[in-house]
């Protein structure tokens, strides 16, 4: 057993799949909760301090390199997947035997994924490049601590209509991504008890759901000047 | 049950060779009783054909009992015809309706090359079995049936796994055209009994190699190999070979 058995072989991509998604998933509680203090109603502030905390120290700095290695190796484990796997038919069936068999979200994960990745790009460019590299203005917080302003850059980012459509498709890939992505993950690693799979399953809909909605009521607060 | 006649509208794949593009031949059949099976009508269909000097339409078939896995249509989009559990020699006419159209098509992947029209070369499934699929066993005499004691849901979990014909439908049904239900039933199936204990990490490991070299692709759980399984073989499998692969990766060298 080689090291590229691991990544090449039909099982082994399977588990490198299901353990950088697994990886994301947490990352994600991480993301969604953060965001979520937008909400807090103190113009900012609080999410203000907490965005500042992510990039402030040697550890974060270190757990978002590994985020971002797990991202690309899901990324491209997946494309690859995606392309060996549609080349493994030959003539492609005249009926297909469509959702009687399966849904439709699970059959289309590349393309789902495909979503998610544009849509990223396009949340990279917005967020997380400014806020690296090219700069963001600074606001002085109550305690006198100066940090990135990155709640005025939300702000600003969803006063653009496009901008809120793509935010919301992205979250609805990411829903139905999740939705197949979550419990496929366990049973890439091995859980076959039928009860804890029934249970992974339904617990993945509603993480799902609720990680999306979460994440799609963020531009539209700030769309329509809920927050004060 | 209320015994019928009707008439029907076959669309079926017919190829000369591996090598021949093919296309679909259209059919009408009459006179088909509800009461025979999917293959007692292309029986019907083929003594027509010679009658009429032209070429019948092969297909595979053997036990026409639903045990021996050598059926293979896929009718109207799903491996087996429209019932659930069930092989195309059990699949009757009455699962159709007078004035129906019926398309039959061959099993659909790379590793499943078409022979001559609705037969396909299922022998990557030997060599799958022949890469790790068994158990070594020294000749004498027959051991005890008691020397070796297997728990209850252990010996029902592996009988469920053995259930499996190794017919093909699972790769034909899969959007990846992947073998791992296939795979995955053998390697739980002896994985879960004592006699496959001692090489149980070898064959897993051995039987994937052979599984990707023979042009399957990977398990993305969609579930369509279950839902489609004639024999009720579960996705639990696949879970399982999962992990015995990935124990077997971690701890042999």
């Amino acid at each position: 057993m080689t090291l590229k058995q691991i990544f090449t072989s039909a099982v082994g991509r399977k588990l490198t799949m299901g353990l950088s998604g697994i990886f994301l998933i947490l990352f994600l509680i991480v993301h969604v909760g953060l965001n979520a203090c937008i909400w807090a109603n103190d113009g900012g502030e609080m999410f203000n301090r907490a965005a500042h905390f992510m990039g402030a120290t040697v550890v974060m700095r270190i757990l978002e390199v590994g985020l971002f290695v797990f991202i690309f190796i899901h990324i491209i484990q997946g494309l690859m997947l995606e392309v060996s796997n549609r080349s493994k038919r030959g003539t492609a069936y005249a009926v297909s035997y469509g959702n009687r068999g399966s849904k439709w979200y699970s059959r289309s994960m590349g393309l789902l994924g495909t979503i998610i990745l544009l849509f990223l790009v396009i949340h990279w460019i917005d967020f997380w490049i400014p806020s690296r590299f090219t700069g963001v203005e600074d606001v002085t917080l109550s305690d006198g601590k100066t940090v990135h302003n990155l709640y005025a850059l939300m702000q600003n980012r969803f006063e653009v209509t496009w901008i809120v459509v793509v935010y919301i498709l992205g979250c609805i890939s990411l829903a139905y991504h999740l939705a197949h992505g979550f419990q496929s993950a366990f049973r890439s690693l091995g859980v076959y008890n039928k009860k804890y799979n029934v249970m992974l399953t339904n617990f993945g809909y509603a993480f799902a759901i609720i990680v999306s909605l979460a994440f799609i009521m963020m531009p539209v607060s700030m769309y329509f000047h809920w927050l004060s | 049950m209320e015994h019928n006649t009707m008439n029907l509208t076959l669309k079926v794949w017919r190829q000369k060779n591996a090598n021949d593009r093919g296309n679909f031949e259209t059919y009408q059949v009459s006179d088909i009783s509800s009461e025979m099976s999917f293959l007692e009508m292309f029986d019907v269909l083929n003594e027509r054909l010679i009658r009429e000097g032209k070429d019948p339409i092969a297909f595979d078939h053997d036990c026409r009992e639903g045990i021996c896995g050598m059926c293979s249509m896929y009718i109207d989009g799903k491996p087996h015809g429209p019932w659930t559990q069930n092989t195309t020699c059990q699949l009757h006419m009455r699962a159709f309706k007078d004035g129906d159209t019926i398309v039959v098509e061959p099993w659909r992947a790379k590793a499943f090359p078409v022979v001559k029209d609705l037969v396909v070369d299922r022998t990557s499934f030997d060599r799958i079995i022949q890469a790790g699929g068994y158990i070594s066993v020294n000749t004498g005499n027959a051991v005890d049936a008691n020397a070796l004691p297997v728990e209850k849901e252990k010996a029902d979990a592996a009988f469920a796994a053995a259930a499996c014909i190794g017919c093909g439908a699972c790769v034909a049904a899969c959007k990846n055209s992947s073998a791992l239900l296939f795979v995955s039933a053998k390697v739980a199936h002896l994985a879960l009994l004592p006699q496959g204990d001692p090489e149980r990490k070898t064959r897993v490991v051995n039987m994937v190699a052979q599984m990707d070299k023979e042009g399957f692709g990977s398990c993305t759980a969609t579930g369509a190999c279950e839902a489609t399984c004639p024999k009720g073989i579960t996705i639990e499998n696949i879970a399982r070979l999962n992990k015995e692969y990935m124990v077997a990766s971690l701890t042999s060298k």
